[in-house]
């Protein structure tokens, strides 16, 4: 199979994520919480050209639609990506994302003294800024390596 | 005061602090016409981690106030010790009192056990992050001794991990103040409240040498560095004692300066000063109990 059919390869149902930021492709199968052990058929292009982007990713997950959850968050690492649902080889929903004023339960608060890291029966919260995300318990504010927060 | 609990500097405004400062005056004024005004009700202290000034100024405001305290006591005898949750604990307690004060060490534990109780709470110290009521008294003192306008104010110590700093900054951006802060640069403010300040658009300066600014202060808050902080005594060594004022520190200042510190001390101020005009961390502590006092009436029913 050539590279070329490898990107543009159609999937019978599920979601394309398209117009990620170049590098960041691996980051948004981690938000989607796929990392190749459910069975999932799952495509990923790297840096393939974009007029938009420049160089974008791109990631094709068979069966499976993204959850609005899901969608938030990615708004936060991937904020110009597109999020294509198909359903029989046909798009039957194309939408871009949106940033959310807040996230609820999604990531995991860095701050290792913030009472959302401990046993209590609290979901974590954050408040989604132009430039990152902070913690409406603790006050953290987090910019870089968001990828790495998103609870298991 | 609008609000049912009390856990960060950042909700209250200008009206908020200031219906507190006059409240406070008022009682300071005529502590008699307050005495019984709460006879009846009862102050829940949970105190997770000790601290035996802000509590005692607690109790000593609510018993002034012809109310009573229950005490949780200390963490080592109580269920907490057993691995009970926060969220459980403040649950529990909310049925055997009218109000809650919560210490605890952890970052944002008010505001989420706030979430869990319908009594009013007030936060007492969450971690490195607010202690709004000693923001209040700190406001109350320094009022009475240099004003709210054109205020120009040195912030010196730990002020990365020092919950008493972040809450002041918060409070201050309500008025005309410029804030200086003076700290070694690895315990510089945390980037969430200067984001904050920023956001305020407060007037800030950051400083690591008090003499930058000194001369030009009303007021000058001093906090403590702590040594835990430190990965080694000697670093620690070095950089405390960058950050003590003695008499001859003062040469420098205006003789109208204000000096303040959230007290305990250890040897941030020499005791030298004690006896200066300048000093006015002692008055600031026994501004506690009437500021509490006003917090408390307010919370649990201003002019009932
Ligand atoms: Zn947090």
């Amino acid at each position: 199979m050539s590279d070329h059919e490898l990107r543009v390869s159609k999937i019978r149902n599920g979601t394309v994520i398209d117009h990620i930021a170049g590098g960041q492709a691996l980051n948004v199968l981690a938000i989607v919480g796929i990392d190749g052990s459910g069975g999932d058929a799952v495509s990923v292009g790297m840096n393939v050209p974009s007029d938009r982007l420049g160089q974008k990713d791109i990631v094709k997950v068979e069966g499976r639609e993204l959850s609005q959850d899901e969608v938030d968050v990615l708004s936060l690492i991937a904020p110009a990506a597109t999020i294509n649902i198909v359903r029989d080889f046909d798009v039957v929903e194309k939408h871009r994302v949106e940033r959310p004023d807040q996230v609820v339960g999604v990531l995991e608060c860095p701050n290792r003294h913030c009472i959302t890291t401990e046993d209590e029966p609290v979901q974590s919260r954050f408040e989604v800024l132009e430039d990152g995300v902070r913690c409406e318990f603790c006050d953290t504010i987090v910019r870089e390596d968001l990828a790495e927060l998103i609870v298991d | 005061m609008r609000q049912d609990h009390i856990i960060s500097a950042k909700q209250l405004s200008r009206a908020d602090i200031e219906e507190v400062l006059d409240r406070a005056a008022d009682i300071a004024e005529d502590p008699g016409a307050y005495a019984d005004r709460y006879e009846g009700t009862l102050l829940g202290l949970l105190f997770f981690e000790p601290s035996t000034r802000t509590k005692m100024s607690f109790s000593a405001a609510m018993k002034r106030l012809g109310g009573d305290i229950v005490d949780m006591g200390t963490v080592e005898s109580s269920s907490v010790k057993k691995g009970e949750s926060l969220a459980d604990t403040v649950r529990v307690v909310e049925g055997y009192a009218d109000a809650l004060v919560l210490r605890h060490p952890s970052e944002g534990s008010a505001k989420m056990a706030g979430e869990f109780v319908d009594v009013p709470l007030i936060n007492a110290g969450d971690g490195a992050g607010q202690h709004p009521t000693q923001t209040l008294l700190d406001l109350y003192t320094i009022r009475e001794n240099a004003g709210f306008d054109d205020l120009s104010i040195g912030i010196m110590g730990d002020l990365k991990y020092g919950r008493t700093v972040h809450s002041l900054a918060h409070a201050l951006t309500n008025f005309d103040a410029r804030q200086h802060f003076v700290s070694p640069e690895s315990l510089r403010l945390p980037r969430s409240v200067r984001y904050d300040l920023h956001e305020a658009g407060a007037e800030v300066r950051e400083h690591t040498d008090l003499d930058e600014v000194l001369s030009e202060l009303d007021v000058l808050y001093v906090t403590r560095i702590q040594q835990e902080r430190f990965p080694d005594e000697d670093e620690y060594r070095e950089v405390a004692g960058e950050y003590q004022i003695d008499e001859s520190t003062l040469a420098a200042a205006r003789d109208d300066l204000t000096i303040m510190h959230p007290l305990p001390r250890v040897d941030e101020i020499a005791h030298g000063v004690d006896e200066t005009e300048q000093a006015t961390y002692f008055q600031q502590a026994h501004n506690g109990v009437p500021v509490r006092m006003a917090i408390l009436d307010l919370l649990l029913g201003g002019d009932r």
